[in-house]
């Protein structure tokens, strides 16, 4: 049973009308993490946003279906849209500097959606963002909800997101790019708790990233996207093993290798971009017949 | 971690303080004008006319600044001018403030139609040459301490509304905004929580340079004779009158220049110094 079904999702820019995503199609069931995968401006991060309802003002949706433990969100009035998605979904965002209110102590940017949402009174909400800061393993949490985020470490603040957007149980979690913005060593503890907490907490995960290397570890299933479009969709382990497209075989010969250091970085071949771009393109004569 | 990022911590410094202090002056001065003022600004004595300050020849005693060509107490006449001067930079500065930084922020953040008419209506605004705008009002509203104020806020609403537009859209794209609407927030309720502590900074600064401006103003209006009533003090009408007896009597026009000079100063200071001080991202 998927908890989150995108059908045919197109989504373009405001007056130009140029495509941000191209009937994307994708699920993800309850407890499994899914990987969104692609170069930059494929529309990972697009689909993420659309989900949780904050695509920029310049972009707008022009067909398809998103829907949310069985309710198509799209079809809600906007406030309605937002309590639900608000009630069953978080972010992990992309930039743990400036996805902390510099201006707001940690207490209340870590409880806000329990207060907000499930109602809870002030305390058992602080008591219970102390047990979350026990459970991402910050030593000090006491401290540390006193403090405001520029008194804190990258690693520290991404570790405080990484509560927050698990505080109110959320049944969905997209975590946009969540190990980008931070070093190497940190990015791979950070990476080992996200697994850990949704494996606990039996969270489904949409993982926003470019790093295959990232996927095989922590997703069962993925979706390779090219220009907006889904070349892709499958169990990572056939993924990895034989991936079906073109693309998806050139981004993953393209990946880095770590046995062999010196080896030269390996393009995606343009062959392989002049194929899939006439799919693109295809697709578009397609959209605008059909 | 517990590294040295909780524990830095900065000095007000001294120009907080000086301009504190220098501020606090005027505030006592304006308010215990009556009291403390050595004599009536308004008596005139034309046997005690273009004294000295205390420290040259002639002076005499009881006359600390000296006395204007009509013999009034250039001391007194500051203290009590100090009122009205503080009186605009408090009420005009203030208004200003919240109209216009209230603009800018539903401006920057709500963005659309909200938007475009507020930001065509500030270049619209902005065309009009402020001094005769400002003449203009005066003269259609009558002089007089609220034509002043009146005129101040018509004029300066801009100034903040296209910072404070700037700002609150550069807040609305961090991903705390997002978070925050991603909880189901209210479009108000992340405004006043996520936006505005954010721009409060800037909002403080520029208030306390609009403090300044509207002592400039005010000033400048008073030098054009479009303040209030000629009768009473003002530091705009006494270096319009000191101007014309600077080769007798040069104390009668630097001392409201130094009152001015430092008062716009003070503010501009302050609002810096605070920002030093409280603003968290710089800390």
């Amino acid at each position: 049973m998927s908890f989150l079904t995108v059908t045919n999702l197109s989504a373009r820019l405001k007056g130009t009308g140029f495509p941000i995503l191209r009937r994307v199609s994708l699920s993800v069931a309850a407890g499994q993490v899914h990987g969104l995968v692609g170069e930059s401006g494929a529309g990972k991060s697009m689909i993420g946003k659309a989900v949780l309802g904050i695509l920029p003002s310049s972009v707008e949706i022009t067909e398809g279906r998103i829907e949310l433990d069985g309710v198509d969100l799209l079809s809600l009035p906007l406030k309605e849209r937002r309590r639900r998605i608000g009630a069953t979904a978080a972010l992990i965002p992309q930039d743990p500097l400036t996805a902390l209110n510099p201006s707001r102590r940690i207490a209340p940017q870590v409880t806000d959606r329990l207060v907000d949402i499930l109602g809870w009174a002030r305390a058992r909400a602080n008591a219970r963002a102390l047990e979350l800061l026990h459970e991402v393993q910050i030593p000090d949490p006491e401290r540390v909800l006193r403090s405001y985020p520029h008194e804190l470490s990258g690693g520290m603040r991404q570790r405080i997101l990484i509560a927050s957007a698990f505080a109110a149980e959320p049944k969905l979690i997209v975590a946009d790019e969540p190990t980008t913005a931070l070093d190497v060593t940190v990015q791979k503890q950070i990476l080992k708790l996200i697994a850990e907490m949704q494996a606990r907490h039996g969270t489904a995960l949409l993982f926003v990233t470019h790093d295959l290397g990232v996927v095989s570890k922590v997703c069962q299933s993925l979706s390779v996207l090219y220009g907006g479009m889904v070349v892709e969709d499958t169990p990572v382990r056939d993924f990895f093993r034989a991936p079906a497209h073109a693309y998806s075989r050139a981004l993953l010969a393209a990946t880095p290798k770590y046995t062999d250091p010196m080896a030269s970085l390996v393009p995606v071949p343009e062959a392989v971009i002049a194929g899939v771009q006439a799919e693109l393109a295809a697709f578009d004569r397609g959209a605008r017949h059909g | 971690m517990a590294d040295g990022r909780a524990q830095i911590r900065r000095r007000a410094g001294p120009r907080l303080w000086l301009s504190a202090l220098w501020l606090g002056l005027l505030a006592l001065a304006a308010l215990l004008a009556p009291w403390i003022a050595p004599k009536d600004p308004l008596a005139q004595d034309l046997f005690l006319g273009r004294l000295p300050p205390f420290w040259a020849a002639g002076a005499e005693p009881g006359y600390w600044l000296g006395t204007d060509s009509l013999g009034r107490d250039v001391l007194s006449r500051l203290i009590h001018g100090a009122r009205l001067a503080l009186t605009v930079a408090l009420v005009a500065g203030s208004i200003t403030c919240l109209i216009g930084a209230t603009l800018g922020l539903l401006a920057g953040y709500l963005r659309g139609w909200v938007d475009i008419v507020i930001s065509r209506a500030i270049d619209i605004w902005m065309a009009f040459p402020p001094v005769l705008f400002s003449i203009l009002l005066i003269a259609v509203l009558g002089p007089g301490l609220s034509s002043i104020i009146i005129a101040i806020v018509v004029i300066d609403w801009t100034r903040f509304a296209r910072v404070v537009r700037a700002e609150a859209m550069a807040q609305g794209a961090m991903d705390y905004v997002a978070s925050a609407q991603v909880a189901g927030r209210s479009r108000l309720s992340t405004m006043v929580t996520e936006i505005l502590p954010n721009v409060l900074p800037t909002i403080v600064v520029l208030l306390t340079l609009e403090m300044g401006i509207a002592v400039i103003v005010e000033a400048i209006l008073s030098f054009v004779n479009l303040s209030i009533s000629t009768d009473d003090p003002t530091w705009g009408g006494m270096i319009a009158e000191g101007r014309t007896s600077i080769h007798q009597a040069w104390w009668v026009l630097i001392f409201p220049l130094i009152a001015l000079f430092l008062t716009v100063l003070s503010f501009s200071q302050l609002g810096e110094g605070l920002k030093d001080r409280y603003d968290p991202v710089l800390r």
